[in-house]
């Protein structure tokens, strides 16, 4: 590896009170590729997520991003160094409608490109364009996860957090959600962090994937790979392949 | 023949209704209406009976759910009924003249309204339209509007917004005692002192939400209350301060009997405390003003709109980049300065402040205004406060109603139960608050007309 990821979290130990949520988490994102990390319920994929994101922070080991230590910066400031995240569960704003809540995500510019960016969400989910005057709270759940990522992508972000971008949607939605994050990374070269339970369509849009099992990361590989390894096959894909 | 027999079923079933309701009103207030202690002239406790006002309840509970189940609940679901098989919305363009120029007509109606008493009271008879109900009414808008910021806005639930007020006015009091100086320098240096403890009980609560918060904004009310009664070297405790200075016409004109600039003596005018009445009520109305403009930019600022992610989402907000930290905290100054221009002009107006003034009930009076007005939107909070306040100052003139109850009946006593019934009907029928919709404040190109009034949240 001659070049520096651009996102490198080594060994990282987070903790809730006592209980002992990762341990010892090594992952890497190069920028420009999708990386997912696939595991069951449980497992800490959504700790790793938040961890990232400095809430709650890592007790051990470190987090790089960009060549700088996030591992002890407050949530805010991590989000201000283009970490954008579409969290777990959307949580959009309800009450604002939905342009007013892709104008949150534009808020660390100062809004300086949000009438170019607003455009290129609105193409890339025609969706939120003829709903933009409609409260949040009021869109179907697939909506809201195109909301949730085109508010993510208003800050210009060099790296995507997506948790569970699939999670309660039905099955075209879902790869209409994906095909929208491939074609963004393949135009545009946005780096992406996906954490999934729907692992056969996350690890076939995936140049890289980790398995995680409680709290630990038990195989890598490319995404090609743990299609076709026999232990994620019958762990994750066989049975709960949908 | 079949509509008859339907209507007779449903006579027969709130007849019912009203007995039962009856029954119920009688036993429960057979014991504090029908009977009433009292102190003979051995200071001896005895008790004598009031069938009379006790039979006055229990008719009126009898018949308003005669009312209700015979016509009333018929009629809106008959209502309802046609609305759905109609099938269409109402649309939003088929507003009157009256509803789309409401705000301008309220505004002039307000400036004229000082004028208007005078006209139609006299200089002396007006002193009561514009002292107790407009005054008043408005200084409970500003802290409606003040808590609005905090409630409404950012969604932190303050029940000791009353100490801001007592912050705002014992600030005046004590300066302009102690030092001499004017209102017009006294009144920014309320609201900043104020706004200097909203920072200071900001600090301590910043990680709570919701009960929690709201159980320690209660404790912080008490405690300011407590010190003003028993810090007595300073604040004079329970006898409080009294002989606040006025407030001058931006120091041209005095309105102190002594004064040489006298203003009804500089204007050849008779003397009468009508007329600083009058000023103290554009002043209030200027600071309402003030208050409500401050909102709506604020509201269209990243500033304002952090508040109100805030209030939706606090983990979003900050995977947004914004620092909830000064967020939380420019709330509670903003509100907390709002309530100290409020607590600086009442002193100013009183004349006298006690700890008295500053109570818990305050506090829940000013909630309930915000939380009936509808959390964030700023006419409905007004007409809320004209209802609620108004209401029970409207309480004080029925004097007529002790010709029906007898003369002992003292109507401002009810005010509370007429509070608490006021808060039940509009929870019932507008839960959201008089205007319950959050307007947006940002539109791609037009407003559409499907925005809000089509669809609720918590839907879909």
């Amino acid at each position: 590896m001659s070049v520096e990821p651009l996102l490198k979290v080594q060994g990282v130990q987070t903790f809730y009170g006592n209980i002992r949520a990762l341990d010892g988490v090594d992952v890497h994102v190069n920028r420009g590729e999708i990386v997912s990390l696939i595991g069951a319920n449980g497992a800490g994929k959504s700790t790793l997520m938040m961890t990232i994101c400095g809430s709650p922070q890592a007790r051990h080991g470190s987090i790089i991003f960009d060549g700088e230590d996030i591992t002890q910066q407050p949530t805010h400031l991590i989000a201000r160094r283009r970490i954008a995240q579409s969290p777990e569960g959307r949580r959009i704003f309800p009450r604002m409608t939905v342009y007013e809540n892709l104008q949150m995500g534009a808020g660390l510019d100062k809004m300086k490109h949000f009438d170019e960016d607003v455009e290129k969400i609105f193409t890339l989910f025609p969706r939120l364009k003829e709903r933009q005057s409609q409260r949040g709270g009021t869109l179907s759940g697939g909506e809201q996860q195109m909301l949730s990522i085109g508010r993510a992508l208003m800050s210009r972000p060099k790296l995507l957090l997506l948790d569970e971008p699939s999670l309660g949607l039905a099955p075209l939605i879902v790869k209409g959600i994906f095909e929208a994050i491939k074609k963004l990374n393949e135009e545009e070269g946005l780096t992406v962090f996906l954490v999934e339970q729907n692992a056969f369509a996350a690890l076939r849009l995936s140049h890289r994937a980790y398995v995680m099992v409680n709290g630990k990361v038990t195989m890598t590989g490319t995404g090609r790979e743990l299609l076709t390894n026999p232990e994620v096959r019958a762990a994750y894909l066989e049975g709960g392949r949908h | 023949m079949a509509q008859s027999s339907d209507n007779n079923s449903l006579m027969a079933q709130a007849a019912k209704e009203a007995l039962v309701a009856a029954a119920v009103s009688f036993g429960l207030f057979i014991l504090y209406v029908g009977i009433e202690t009292y102190q003979d002239i051995n200071n001896a406790l005895v008790w004598r009976t009031r069938w009379g006002l006790l039979a006055v309840f229990v008719v009126i509970a009898a018949v308003s759910r005669f009312l209700v189940v015979g016509f009333i609940k018929p009629h809106l679901d008959k209502r309802k009924r046609d609305k759905a098989k109609a099938g269409i919305p109402e649309v939003s363009d088929g507003k009157n003249f009256f509803q789309r120029n409401f705000l301008k007509i309220a505004l002039i109606g307000l400036l004229i309204y000082p004028p208007l008493s005078v006209m139609l009271a006299g200089t002396q008879g007006s002193l009561k339209y514009v002292d107790n109900f407009g005054i008043q009414i408005l200084i409970y808008v500003m802290l409606a509007w003040g808590l609005n910021i905090v409630v409404g806005l950012a969604g932190l639930l303050d029940l000791g917004y009353v100490a801001f007020y007592a912050v705002g006015a014992y600030s005046y009091a004590l300066l302009s005692q102690q030092f001499g100086l004017s209102f017009w320098v006294l009144l920014p240096l309320s609201g900043i002192l104020a706004a200097f403890w909203g920072v200071i009980l900001g600090f301590p609560v910043l990680r709570l939400r919701g009960d929690y918060l709201a159980i320690v904004t209660l404790a912080f009310g008490e405690i300011i209350r407590l010190v003003l009664i028993n810090w007595t070297a300073v604040t004079k405790g329970t006898f409080g301060i009294s002989g606040i200075p006025k407030a001058s016409f931006f120091g041209i004109w005095s309105f102190d009997v002594g004064a040489a600039n006298n203003f009804t003596k500089a204007w050849g005018l008779s003397m009468s405390s009508a007329y600083y009445k009058i000023f103290l009520f554009y002043l209030i109305l200027a600071l309402c003003m003030l208050t409500a403009y401050v909102t709506i930019k604020l509201r269209r600022m990243p500033i304002g709109r952090a508040w109100e992610a805030l209030r939706e989402d606090e983990i979003a907000c900050r995977s947004l980049g914004i620092n909830t930290v000064t967020t939380k905290l420019t709330a509670f100054a903003i509100g907390a300065m709002i309530g100290g221009f409020a607590g600086a002009f009442f002193a100013t107006r009183q004349g006298f402040v006690s700890p008295e003034s500053f109570v818990f009930l305050e506090s829940a009076v000013i909630l309930a205004i915000v939380v009936l007005g509808g959390m964030g939107s700023l006419t409905g909070i007004a007409i809320a406060a004209i209802v609620m306040v108004g209401g029970t100052e409207l309480l004080r003139e029925m004097e007529f109603l002790k010709h029906v109850f007898g003369p002992d009946f003292t109507p401002e006593l009810y005010r509370m139960l007429l509070f608490g019934l006021a808060m039940i009907v509009v929870m019932v029928f507008k839960p959201r608050g008089f205007v319950g919709s959050r307007e947006p404040t940002a539109f791609l190109k037009e407003r559409k007309a499907v925005a809000g009034s089509f669809t609720k949240e918590g839907h879909g």
